[in-house]
């Protein structure tokens, strides 16, 4: 285990990919200088500009031409610096890069990773902030992974390199410098598909991934001191999710909370809700709830955007209030 | 034609207020008052002051993250503006925006954005809908060397080129974006010379002189008033300081090629034109000018300090119509 930083986990993990399969490359804007969270330091003076290319600010042909590089033979890493300047190729990445397998009859492949950072860093306002994780898993094609660690953000980025398909990596913007324990070596790898059980509990379950996991932690630790046990579930991929971990946990607790950065209106939170209540409705103890951001564009001013963060008392209030009734 | 003195003295005014705005925005952004990002103009002004000098009232122009020198030159409120970096109700933007969004459509300045290429297309709208009204109105579109690369710009040119749009498309070239030099980026090194592909006139001017951007882009509204269509000014330049005031980019631009380029200032330049042309400019006139220009910041600054930060719940106000 070594203490590492969100940032450098990432960023041993594509090193650590690189060296192993030849087919790995990355290109985006400003990669061979770092990349704009300094998440490819160092790596083109191991690799070299042509395995670690920068790119023109052209994201649909960057987004493109990746596709294309998949499709016959390459493992691209695409870096959008930003999930709202991914949306500059969202044609690429919905209508080509997600489609091309089944469209093709199973003849075409797509191993490209589509890393572009989500959520609010403060006061960056409404075109640098957006948590669009939601939208990803509305795509059929598409796996969509949001790790809420540094040591996930190593395990999840390798396997989402060596998978197969297209896999839309978001990490968190407010995430880089924060450091956790991370299992040193090439061969940490997490499964895609897997929750973590980030804090066992019996009282209630709370589902959330990305930033949010430190704030329910947070809540979790504060919910302790009233005697409550929530249970944190971390969900770290949202396509495939992990359906049993959740529905186990509950079926165990009878309570649920889903906590998301993102604008709770058709927010992946939504499709953790109704699968609960499809599988375990008659016997939950309370009304499943969902948090998040309502229904605004991010605000530039911290005041404003303030209100739109869940925060970790929100989040216990909720819990309480949920273990108060049945 | 050249700008009569007055004109000119306008001009240099313009041109340290965006000077003296950014300096103090940068240090009220490192002392914690202005949050965010803050990208810098300083030492691009004359493309601004120079482009919006030909322009009137009603004409519209976009902008890009790098605002601060459009707004000001096409006569925005420095109140304002400094309300809205200090993320205040009576900015521009009611503090929605900060840096990177002010707007102020009274004026016809139409945003900054912080999509890069993101207005190009838009002001090719604003072109249309002045084509449509048929009363003169041009459109100028503000983006970078960067921009130029995104499809926006070529698929924008080439509407306009084929509609005879009355579009200015004036690229900022300073020969960065964000860290990476133009010269990796593409392998034509003027952009203007794209102009040709599209059947419209593409013109290179030194843009630190704001008298020669002046000229370039007076030449090109009249083209565009008269109905023939778009024109591709590029403007060589160069930033003084880092891409953002957030640190999280390292610089790596070489030392020698920013200290050649700070010999370059658009604003001494002005300054020695005129004080080189009999009695058009003295030392006194230029620092009064100069104190002036740090009074109006002061009391923009002021204004932010006095301003109250917005209520809780415009954050979920002007989302919608009604
Ligand atoms: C679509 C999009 N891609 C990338 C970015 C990140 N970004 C912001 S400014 C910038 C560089 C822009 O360079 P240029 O157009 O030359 O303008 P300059 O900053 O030099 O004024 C980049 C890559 C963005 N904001 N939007
Ligand atoms: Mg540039």
């Amino acid at each position: 285990m070594s203490r590492i930083t969100y940032q450098q986990a990432c960023l041993d993990a594509l090193a650590e990919e690189m060296r192993r399969d030849p087919r790995v490359w990355a290109l985006g804007e400003d990669l061979g200088r770092g990349g704009v969270f300094g998440q490819y330091r160092g790596l083109v003076a191991e690799f070299g500009p042509e395995r670690i290319a920068d790119t023109p600010i052209s994201e649909a042909t960057i987004m493109g031409a990746a596709v294309g590089a998949a499709l016959v033979g390459t493992r691209p890493v695409v870096e959008m610096r930003f999930s709202d300047f991914a949306l500059c190729a969202v044609d690429e990445l919905v209508n080509q890069a997600a489609k091309a397998r089944f469209m093709f009859g199973g003849q075409a492949r797509v191993p490209m990773v589509i890393r572009q950072p989500i959520g609010m860093w403060r006061s960056s306002a409404a075109q640098h902030s957006q948590s669009l994780e939601g939208w990803y898993t509305h795509i059929p094609g598409l796996v969509v992974v949001t790790p809420a660690t540094a040591a996930d953000n190593k395990g999840l980025l390798k396997s989402a390199i060596r998978c197969d398909d297209p896999v839309v990596y978001m990490e968190h913007k407010d995430l880089w410098q924060v450091p956790d324990d991370v299992p040193d070596g090439p061969d940490h790898l997490v499964p895609l598909g897997k929750a973590r059980i980030a804090q066992a509990g019996s009282d209630c379950t709370i589902v959330t991934w990305s930033r949010m996991l430190s704030v329910a932690l947070q809540a979790a630790g504060a919910l302790a001191k009233d005697g409550l046990e929530a249970e944190v579930i971390d969900l770290r991929t949202l396509w495939p999710w992990d359906r049993q971990a959740v529905l186990d946990s509950v079926a165990r607790t009878g309570r649920l909370i889903v906590a998301q950065e993102a604008v709770v209106v058709s927010g992946f939170g939504a499709e953790v809700a109704a699968t609960v209540a499809e599988e375990l409705g008659p016997r939950l103890k309370a009304p499943i709830r969902r948090l998040g951001s309502p229904r605004a564009p991010i605000a530039y001013s911290p005041p404003l955007e303030d209100v739109l963060r869940v925060t970790a008392d929100s989040i216990a209030d909720t819990a309480k209030r949920l273990c108060a009734s049945g | 034609m050249q700008p009569s003195p007055e004109r000119q003295r306008e001009m240099l005014r313009q041109m340290q207020t965006i000077r003296r705005f950014e300096e103090r925005a940068s240090d009220d952004y490192h002392g914690g008052a202005i949050y965010g990002v803050v990208h810098c103009y300083i030492g691009e002004e004359a493309v601004a002051v120079g482009v919006c000098s030909t322009l009137n009232r009603d004409d519209q122009i976009i902008s890009t993250h790098r605002g601060h020198g459009h707004c000001i030159a096409k006569g925005a409120d420095l109140n304002r503006m400094m309300a809205e970096l200090y993320g205040r109700e009576t900015g521009y933007c009611k503090g929605k925006g900060g840096s990177m969004h002010i707007a102020d459509f009274g004026i016809g300045m139409l945003g900054a954005n912080g999509i890069v290429a993101g207005g190009i297309a838009i002001v090719t709208g604003a072109g249309l809908a002045a084509q449509l009204d048929g009363k003169g109105r041009v459109a100028v579109s503000f983006f970078g060397d960067g921009a130029s690369n995104a499809g926006p710009f070529h698929e924008s040119l080439n509407i306009a080129a084929a509609w005879k749009l009355p579009v200015i498309f004036v690229c900022e070239n300073n020969l960065y974006a964000a860290q990476t030099s133009a010269a990796e980026t593409h392998a034509q090194e003027d952009i203007a010379a794209r102009a040709h592909g599209y059947g419209i006139p593409g013109v290179i001017v030194d843009g630190n002189d704001v008298l020669a951007v002046h000229g370039a882009a007076a030449k090109a509204v009249a083209r565009a008033r008269a109905g023939e269509g778009p024109t591709l000014i590029e403007c060589k330049t160069y930033r003084w300081r880092r891409h953002t005031e957030r640190v999280n980019q390292p610089d790596f631009r070489p030392e020698h090629e920013i200290e050649v380029w700070l010999k370059k200032d658009p604003i001494a330049r002005l300054v020695a034109h005129l004080k080189s042309q009999q009695g058009q400019l003295t030392d006194a006139e230029w620092q009064e000018m100069d104190r002036q220009v740090l009074r109006g910041i002061e009391e923009a600054v002021g204004f932010a300090k006095s301003s109250p930060f917005p209520k809780p719940e415009a954050a979920l106000e002007d989302v919608f119509a009604s």
